[in-house]
């Protein structure tokens, strides 16, 4: 085996100028200013224009759906026979009235109120409680993760619309129980997704090094998965909330979910349509303000997908 | 190494059959002898290198002493302390670490490096300033000036960078004995011998022990006092450096060593000495499991498993072959009568 | 590959239990008694009978088993309001649902490829940005809406297309009930077309950016045989995510249904809801349900015959 000893490995290593410390002798990495991941993402977000103005928007949104009591509207609920589906423009009324002639612009700005509400708050809770379930099922593995990913299966096998309808339509009308089914709509997918990303940590080396550092697996989760978990699941549920505000609406829609006379863009949308012959514009506005709202949130979705350059 | 030097870990017939699950409750059909009756013993002090081709288990040993994967059967003495009865797995981790190969995926991608190896001493109560001042003094230890790297991501480091975090991650808990898992494999060559440098010079200040695994033969040699060759979950051949590497006793080390490529363009191998890949370990060949690849394989292989015996030369070689064994039934074993007075009794 | 069929066939079985179990717990979720719902105030006696006649006086677990004995052989039970054979029912519903499915899918799958083809190929032009944007505003678009904007635009302004129903020709295939299907189809057919049409652009683009695509230009293969290892890469992923919405369009088509009344599985589930009609919403659902679990079935199927390295785990 004499001959080894020329080998390239032996000869450098005999050198004693290479000694440990000397980093610079490493491939120097750009000496930019180390700054946290998401310091970074909030950067490339203030960059991407798309994503500023859907903010923005929704953020206007938002902010008139809180204020409505206080800002100076019409009344949504007075009825008034007289000033019935006046057009788009109509002096006291910007953008008209609807059937019953009530002010189109007031009731869209309440109806913004549960619109929103039943397309977040099911995630919300969607997300908590996915969470759990796929930060158990995923850190766990083995014989937990069998049973909760395949009760998941279970709920998988149905359209969500559909499931959305079931649920509802078996609890009886009622935004509380439009809220319930589609929570349980959105438990399962969000379950997933945190179930496989959680998976795929589990199985990294840094993850094993601090189960060798003795730490528990709650201060684990905590420090290691949480932190990496977020990214990927907040992009998702970016995505599950411009879903849900389809659904929402769509449920009310069909009659379940809110009911008259509250104002909902859903439940609008379909007492202006006995109206279509006679005003075909104004009982496309609460439709379009459900897809301006989806589209946002879908349109942030993508931006954030690509600020945290997320693949799952 | 000395022969008086007293044992900082023993391991004793470690087992470990991984299932290979099917169908569709999931149960096992198979079982991957991973590791299959391991034994060896580390001095305090001393560098044990592990070599083998991959899939041999030296990774799932390493693993297996952590308890990152709980063993089927075998005893792991720490200090001659039996762990699991006499000491506590939380407390073996503490001094016993480990690095991994891939740099990357061992560190955390969204902690900057100083919290990265402050996590273990936090977790185990020291406060938070303190850990952070302690990370910045290990990582002035592994030769990264800490208010350059400190707050950097591992993104932002190089190869050899993150590896050095890894070791002063390893560090932090004061361990006596640390794993090197393929710890310096994936660098680049000129990387790699600084690091390896780092190594050795870290080993002497803090009086570490180290298990080191790599399937670079060189390296192994360079760094090792003492080298242990495994082969399908089993161990081939065990032994101080000089006699592994100058008298190899299992044709499985000898074969390993030609396969090295020679810097003489003089000197050519004219056939491969090792062909093909290791059997699948699942049904792992009967009786010596190298004898499928083995040029000297007869009968006997086929039908006995060797054991671990002593060689002749150096003390503390042990190579499991039945070409070494007088009265094994091989041919080129030495008869038993003949040798038999030479032969320890087992 | 037959053993990976023999075991995905027997891994929706429980599946298939489990939607069934579903189903039943949904309508059992349902507060007061499903009978009282439908009969009002009447005589107690009266309702007392027709609860044992249900058999909806047993223990639930019984219930459910004596259900799902009578599913199982294709019994799903008379409704509550008209006295019809729930199956009758249903079936003729699913053969509208079915109708329109199918040419929404044809119509948005053979747009969304196209556009997500020719986007993936274009990428980072003025025309890839136009169908990425389109593709955006066609996932986030309720449908339902969609549909009433067809019908202001088509029926009510220019007063081309019916606005609602199935029309009254005897046959599916007369231009009458093609005229009625035609708004519904292209209402149904945004989401598929814009989800398709996303991952066709991304498919396409990764494949593209694959090594062994250069390796073939630079064997001077010509542009439309690397097309066509494009198609076959991209094809196991895109017809996944088609088999996907084919089964979405069947099942979530309630809303667009409602829109245009057409006589469907989806007004059929409206009109059980509404009726409280226990066996016609128990029916519908699963069936709907078991469409979607047969559904992915013969994706997975379909991808391990399109895509060698599926089959091979």
């Amino acid at each position: 085996m004499s001959n080894s000893e020329q080998s390239t490995v032996r000869v450098s290593l005999d050198t004693p100028g290479a000694v440990g410390s000397a980093p610079g002798m490493d491939v120097p990495v750009g000496y930019a200013q180390a700054r946290s991941y998401w310091r970074g993402v909030f950067h490339r977000v203030l960059r991407d224009r798309v994503t500023i103005g859907c903010t923005l928007v929704l953020g206007l949104l938002v902010f008139l759906a809180i204020a409505a009591p206080v800002l100076p509207l019409i009344d949504p609920d007075v009825a008034n026979s007289g000033d019935r589906l006046l057009p788009i423009g109509s002096p006291g009324h910007l953008l008209g009235t609807d059937e019953l002639g009530r002010d189109m612009l007031s009731r869209l700005i309440h109806g913004a109120r549960l619109s929103l509400l039943m397309g977040v708050g099911p995630v919300a809770v969607a997300l908590l409680v996915g969470g759990v379930l796929g930060l158990t099922a995923g850190y766990l593995g083995g014989r937990t993760n069998m049973i909760i990913m395949r009760i998941t299966d279970v709920f998988y096998a149905f359209p969500s619309i559909l499931l959305a309808v079931a649920i509802a339509g078996a609890l009886g009308a009622g935004i509380t129980n439009a809220l319930v089914a589609i929570t349980i709509v959105f438990i399962p997918p969000i379950t997933r997704v945190v179930e496989s990303v959680t998976t795929q940590l589990r199985s990294m080396d840094f993850i094993d090094a601090a189960r060798a550092s003795g730490a528990s697996t709650f201060s684990i989760i905590r420090t290691h998965i949480l932190g990496n978990v977020l990214g990927p699941v907040l992009v998702y549920a970016t995505v599950l909330v411009s879903v849900a505000i389809v659904i929402a609406a769509g449920l009310s829609f069909i009659g379940l979910g809110a009911s008259p006379p509250e104002a909902e863009w859903g439940l609008m949308l379909n007492t202006l349509r006995q109206s279509i012959f006679l005003a075909p514009w104004i009982s496309l506005l609460p439709g379009l303000m459900i897809f301006i709202t989806s589209m946002c949130f879908n349109l942030i979705s993508d931006g954030l997908r690509s600020a945290m350059d997320v693949r799952y | 190494m000395t022969a008086a030097a007293p044992h900082i870990l023993s391991v004793q017939r470690l087992q470990k059959y991984f299932p290979v699950r099917s169908g569709l409750l999931g149960r096992a059909s198979a079982w991957v002898q991973a590791v299959d009756d391991v034994s060896f013993e580390i001095a305090a002090g001393e560098t044990l290198g592990v070599v083998g081709e991959s899939g041999c288990g030296k990774s799932t040993t390493g693993r297996l002493l952590m308890r990152l994967i709980e063993p089927d059967a075998g005893q792991i003495r720490f200090e001659g302390k039996l762990v699991g009865r006499d000491l506590k797995v939380s407390d073996l981790r503490r001094s016993m670490q480990m690095v991994f190969q891939d740099s990357y995926a061992s560190l955390n991608p969204r902690l900057a490096v100083a919290d990265s190896i402050a996590f273990g001493p936090q977790t185990h109560g020291m406060p938070r300033e303190r850990a952070i001042g302690r990370a910045r003094e290990l990582l002035g230890m592994v030769g990264l000036e800490p208010s350059q790297f400190e707050r950097r991501y591992p993104h932002e480091l190089s190869g050899g960078q993150r590896q050095r975090v890894n070791f002063a991650r390893a560090l932090a808990l004061d361990p006596k004995l640390i794993i090197l898992d393929e710890a310096v494999s994936a660098l680049d060559k000129s990387v790699e011998a600084q690091v390896l440098n780092l190594l050795v010079e870290l080993k002497k200040n803090l009086g570490l022990t180290y298990l080191f695994i790599s399937h670079d033969l060189n390296v192994v040699q360079y760094v090792s006092d003492r080298v242990l060759v495994m082969y399908l979950g089993k161990v081939a051949e065990v032994g101080p450096v000089d006699a592994i590497y100058g008298a190899p006793q299992h044709p499985y080390t000898r074969a390993l060593l030609d396969s090295r490529p020679s810097m003489d363009p003089e000197i050519r191998v004219e056939h491969p000495p090792l062909t093909g890949d290791p059997p699948n370990p699942i049904n792992p060949p009967s009786g010596c499991r190298f004898r499928t690849r083995c040029p000297h394989a007869e009968a006997v292989c086929q039908t006995q498993e060797p054991d671990l015996r002593p060689a002749h030369g150096a003390p503390g070689h042990l190579v499991a072959c039945h070409m070494r064994r007088a009265g094994s039934g091989h041919s080129q074993a030495a008869p038993l009568v003949r040798f038999g007075d030479r032969e320890p009794s087992r | 590959m037959f053993q990976y069929i023999l075991s995905r066939l027997l891994y929706t079985f429980p599946i298939a239990i489990g939607v069934s179990l579903i189903v039943f717990a949904l309508v059992h979720l349902a507060p007061g008694d499903p009978l009282s719902a439908v009969m009002g105030e009447v005589d107690q006696t009266m309702i007392a009978e027709m609860r044992a006649s249900f058999g909806y006086d047993k223990p639930l677990p019984l219930q459910y088993m004596t259900w799902l004995g009578s599913v199982a052989s294709g019994e799903l039970g008379y409704s509550l309001r008209s006295g019809q054979a729930v199956l009758e029912i249903l079936l003729s519903a699913a053969a509208n649902t079915i109708a329109l499915g199918v040419l929404a899918s044809l119509l948005g799958f053979s747009v969304g490829i196209a556009a997500g083809m020719f986007a993936g190929y274009r990428n980072g032009t003025w025309l890839d940005k136009v169908v990425s944007a389109s593709a955006i505003a066609g996932v986030s678009m309720p449908h339902y809406w969609l549909a009433i904007v067809l019908v202001i635009v088509f029926s009510v302004e220019w007063g081309l297309l019916p606005a609602v129903g199935a029309g009254s020709a005897s046959s599916m295939f007369s231009w009458e009930s093609f005229q009625h299907m035609i708004l519904p189809t292209i209402a149904l057919s945004a989401i598929p077309c814009a989800i398709v049409a996303r991952t066709t652009r991304a498919c396409v683009m990764e494949i593209l950016s694959m090594e062994f695509v250069e390796a073939l230009r630079a064997r001077g293969l010509s542009e439309s045989r690397i097309t066509l290892h494009v198609t076959r890469n991209a094809l196991p992923t895109v017809l996944a995510v088609m088999g996907l919405q084919f089964a979405n369009l069947l099942g979530g088509s309630i809303l667009v249904e409602t829109v245009f009344a057409w006589p469907g599985t989806g007004s059929v589930l409206n009109q059980a809801i509404f009726d409280r009609d226990i066996p016609v919403l128990q029916g519908t659902i699963l069936l709907l349900a078991m469409f979607f679990v047969v559904t992915n079935l013969v994706i997975d199927i379909l991808q391990t015959w399109a895509d060698p390295r599926v089959s091979r785990h």
